[in-house]
């Protein structure tokens, strides 16, 4: 079998016997897979799990005031730069949003943490956050956004900004425009045959020469394997 | 297929308890020796070549939790094993002071379709550890006695590696190897400094074909997710459907058996089951009762299956089913490499595992402690997804600008995205698996206080770590920190200590619990014989890993797998004889 033919395998005749072996079964007719809404995740959830990602999308926990600090802040901590897009472009906000009910333990840190930072304004500069000039609201991002710095004081609040910041930065990084920037590569078919020779160079590594003769070869992977009676492959 | 019509008249020769490996391999073994045969499984269908069921080659941002766990799927909102350690309607308990964390899936394939595929033989230590030192109990059968089916094994599922010709890591019938990926070869040049052996991994993925029915990998790296190539062994994809093509397998999905049933003579009739669906109880009768519901569900429907002639459930004459319940033994570290700050990108997924391991390369007579262990490594450029990006408030220090000045912790700005970006594929990462020593005392027993929401008794657990499992983590750590430091890794977090009993986990958590319904030639000491037979049921095997009398450092599945298909071997020539 040529490497053709071998894709060809892969993509369609695997799938082909899988509808073919596919035997309809009455007791999952039960259950409707469709979704009500769009946005939950796709790829044999079970009721439950429909269910409750339906649940949870159509409910909203951070208020209008609150959705429009996390805005700013989002966007304090990845901000557009020259070659990347902003946390709020790259739809950060809302996957906030949906962890704040998918594991509620994040609910109540975070509803204070925004609270405190209005608290600490209204202390010091007799507004609050949102209302701050940019540089008013640097100082005070500046006073919880370096934990070895921080005031020791402020622990809850430098722990508030750590879990936003564990948030923001992952919610940017799973993102499309987060792909982009980091520059994934990979999730695509294609032929693994080791790390490409100008970084084993640069590294310094060469592949153990008793095992070359070994390791998969691109061109043999349609081959069907055949074995001799001691394991050794022969085809 | 109508379930009425099922449960009131066709007999079956062979009613299978479980989808799993070992109920997969029954299935396809006994219905090719012509015997009908039923297939019962407590979740739903399952089958990734289906788009409706398929999470592979799925980016993070079509899940609104960008693959974050949930109580379902504590691997990731994209994992396919539907059930995890805590099911909403299936509790269980633990007695005082101990602890056992128990992983189910409730899906056809059951946990095959998202395991490591790390597909290891026992070696001939393996079986007679009580011969070597002095601890547990020899198994009743010899590695002689599985090669034969440990060879058809590899043939049949495919299974990648080297052959190293070591003793107790037998060679088996291997497809190509894996080039090592850039942080693996970190590792390998970290180990070989530490004097610690590292081989190509054993996984069973086909890296070539091995029929014309399966495709090859494709290099997604999410064999997690279960393949719709079926280029990775799952039970379902590989095993189940295949039989139901060509055998007469019936699958009944939702199927929670609740007992064995049997008649005055103690032989089994079948099961007794409630469908999930529509919550009412059903019976099916057959010839022959086959369990592998996995080693402490199998226990718990014995230890359910009260009746006049096994007053202790069936199977249980001995008092052992449940007794010397043990998991392998887990601890993990990590760290990031400066080599590869700012390295290179390129597709560097290769398959969903690692590409090289370590067996264990020590003899025990030199240690404080009795049994050896073998080191996962992994790491690198994978997939972001959540968790990508945490913890800068403590790793951003590590990263260091053109001057040689660290990054200060925290912060944000175009600075830390950039930070983020530098330190991505940077980690180096170790798990140790090991092997505990059996203990009569820990078991699970049926809690006759508490029913799960089908009315079942559940199982109480009982489980705690000796010494010997803990001086095992002990000398992992220490080999860890050896061989990420001999690579150039910076170690992340502390050392774990004695006050964590140096980060073992807890028992369950590695996921390979076995030994519950133990075999043995002493029908007292054991429960079923070398054959996988009860020895109080002579229709009654078990096909899980309930059978094992020691688990080795390796991962079970492949024991599981020859061994189901040695039993079936034997279930159908006793047919035939009409011993049973």
């Amino acid at each position: 079998m040529n490497r053709r033919e071998n894709l060809k395998l892969l993509f369609t005749g695997s799938l082909a016997t899988g509808l073919l072996l596919t035997q309809c079964n009455p007791a999952d007719k039960v259950e409707d897979y469709s979704p009500r809404i769009s946005g939950g995740t796709p790829g044999g959830r079970t009721a439950e799990e429909i269910q409750r990602d339906q649940q949870l999308l159509s409910e909203t926990f951070f208020t209008e005031e609150e959705r429009k600090k996390l805005d700013v802040l989002v966007d304090i901590i990845l901000p557009a730069g020259d070659d990347s897009e902003s946390a709020t472009e790259a739809g950060v906000p809302d996957f906030i949003e949906f962890m704040m009910k998918d594991q509620p333990s994040f609910q109540t840190p975070m509803r204070g943490g925004l609270m405190w930072l209005d608290n600490y304004s209204d202390d010091t500069y007799g507004k609050k956050f949102l209302n701050l000039s940019e540089k008013e609201r640097m100082e005070v991002i500046d006073l919880i956004a370096w934990p070895d710095k921080a005031p020791k004081a402020l622990g809850g609040a430098v722990r508030f900004f750590n879990t936003l910041r564990n948030l923001t930065c992952t919610g940017y990084f799973t993102s499309e425009i987060g792909f982009k920037y980091i520059g994934y590569k990979g999730n695509t078919p294609n032929v693994w045959d080791g790390v490409p020779d100008e970084v084993m160079k640069k590294h310094g590594f060469e592949y153990p020469a008793e095992y070359m003769a070994r390791y998969l070869k691109p061109e043999e992977r349609g081959i069907v394997a055949v074995w001799d009676d001691e394991g050794n492959l022969i085809g | 297929m109508s379930f009425e019509i099922k449960s009131t008249g066709e007999v079956y020769d062979v009613i299978i308890v479980g989808s799993g490996a070992g109920g997969g391999m029954a299935s396809k073994i006994l219905s090719e020796a012509g015997l009908a045969v039923a297939v019962l499984e407590a979740g739903r269908d399952f089958d990734p070549a289906k788009e409706e069921d398929r999470t592979q080659l799925r980016p993070p941002w079509e899940s609104p939790r960008r693959g974050a766990g949930t109580r379902i799927r504590p691997f990731g909102d994209f994992d396919q094993a539907i059930g995890g350690w805590d099911i909403e309607g299936e509790p269980y308990t633990r007695g005082e002071g101990t602890s056992f964390d128990w992983f189910r899936s409730r899906m056809v394939g059951g946990r095959t379709n998202h395991w490591g595929r790390i597909s290891l033989r026992f070696g001939p230590n393996d079986f007679k550890r009580k011969s070597i030192d002095g601890m547990g109990d020899d198994w009743p059968i010899g590695y002689e006695d599985l090669k034969s089916y440990y060879d058809k094994v590899d043939k049949l599922i495919g299974v990648f590696g080297s052959k190293e010709g070591i003793y107790n890591e037998p060679d088996g019938f291997f497809l190509p190897p894996l080039k090592p990926r850039l942080h693996e070869l970190y590792a390998m040049k970290g180990a070989k400094k530490a004097n610690v052996p590292i081989i190509p991994s054993r996984l069973s993925m086909l890296t070539r074909p091995i029929n014309n029915e399966r495709g090859v990998c494709f290099f997604c790296n999410q064999c997690n997710r279960a393949c719709q190539a079926y280029a990775d062994f799952s039970s379902g994809t590989v095993l189940i459907k295949p039989a139901m093509a060509k055998g007469k397998v019936d699958l009944y999905t939702h199927a929670m058996v609740r007992a064995v049933t049997t008649d005055d003579s103690g032989n089994a009739t079948g099961v007794s089951y409630i469908n999930t669906v529509d919550m009412k109880e059903y019976k099916l009768r057959s010839r022959v009762v086959v369990l592998g519901a996995s080693a402490c569900e199998s226990a718990r429907i014995m230890m359910n299956s009260k009746s006049k002639s096994h007053p202790n459930g069936v199977g249980n004459s001995s008092g052992m089913v449940g007794r010397y319940l043990h998991d392998s033994t887990g601890a993990d570290r990590m760290g990031i490499l400066p080599d590869l700050v700012d390295r290179d990108r390129y597709n560097e997924d290769g398959v969903g595992g690692m590409h090289v391991y370590t067996p264990w390369w020590l003899d025990n007579k030199n240690l404080d402690f009795a049994r050896g262990y073998h080191i996962e490594y992994w790491g690198g450029m994978a997939m972001p997804s959540y968790g990508t990006g945490f913890a800068m408030d403590t790793m951003r220090k590590y990263l260091k600008d053109e001057f040689g000045n660290p990054s200060p912790n925290g912060g944000y700005g175009e600075g830390l995205k950039k930070d983020i970006k530098r330190l991505y594929g940077t980690t180096l990462g170790m798990s140790g698996r090991g092997e505990s020593i059996p203990q009569y005392s820990n078991y699970c027993e049926i809690d006759n206080n508490v029913v799960d929401k089908y009315g079942i008794p559940v199982l109480k657990f009982h489980y705690k770590w000796t010494d010997q499992e803990i001086k095992q983590a002990k000398h992992m750590q220490d080999t860890f920190e050896e061989i990420l430091t001999d690579a150039g890794a910076i170690l992340l977090g502390n050392k774990p200590g004695p006050d964590t009993m140096y980060g073992l986990a807890a028992p369950g958590r590695i996921i390979h619990e076995v030994g519950t319904t133990r075999m043995g030639n002493n029908p007292n000491t054991s429960v079923l014989n070398s054959n996988c037979q009860a020895h109080d049921c002579k229709n009654l095997f078990v096909v899980d890993a309930g059978p094992f009398v020691s688990q080795a450092d390796k991962n079970p599945t492949w024991t599981i797998m020859a061994l189901a298909w040695r039993t079936s071997d034997y279930i159908v020539s006793e047919l035939k004889k009409k011993n049973i």
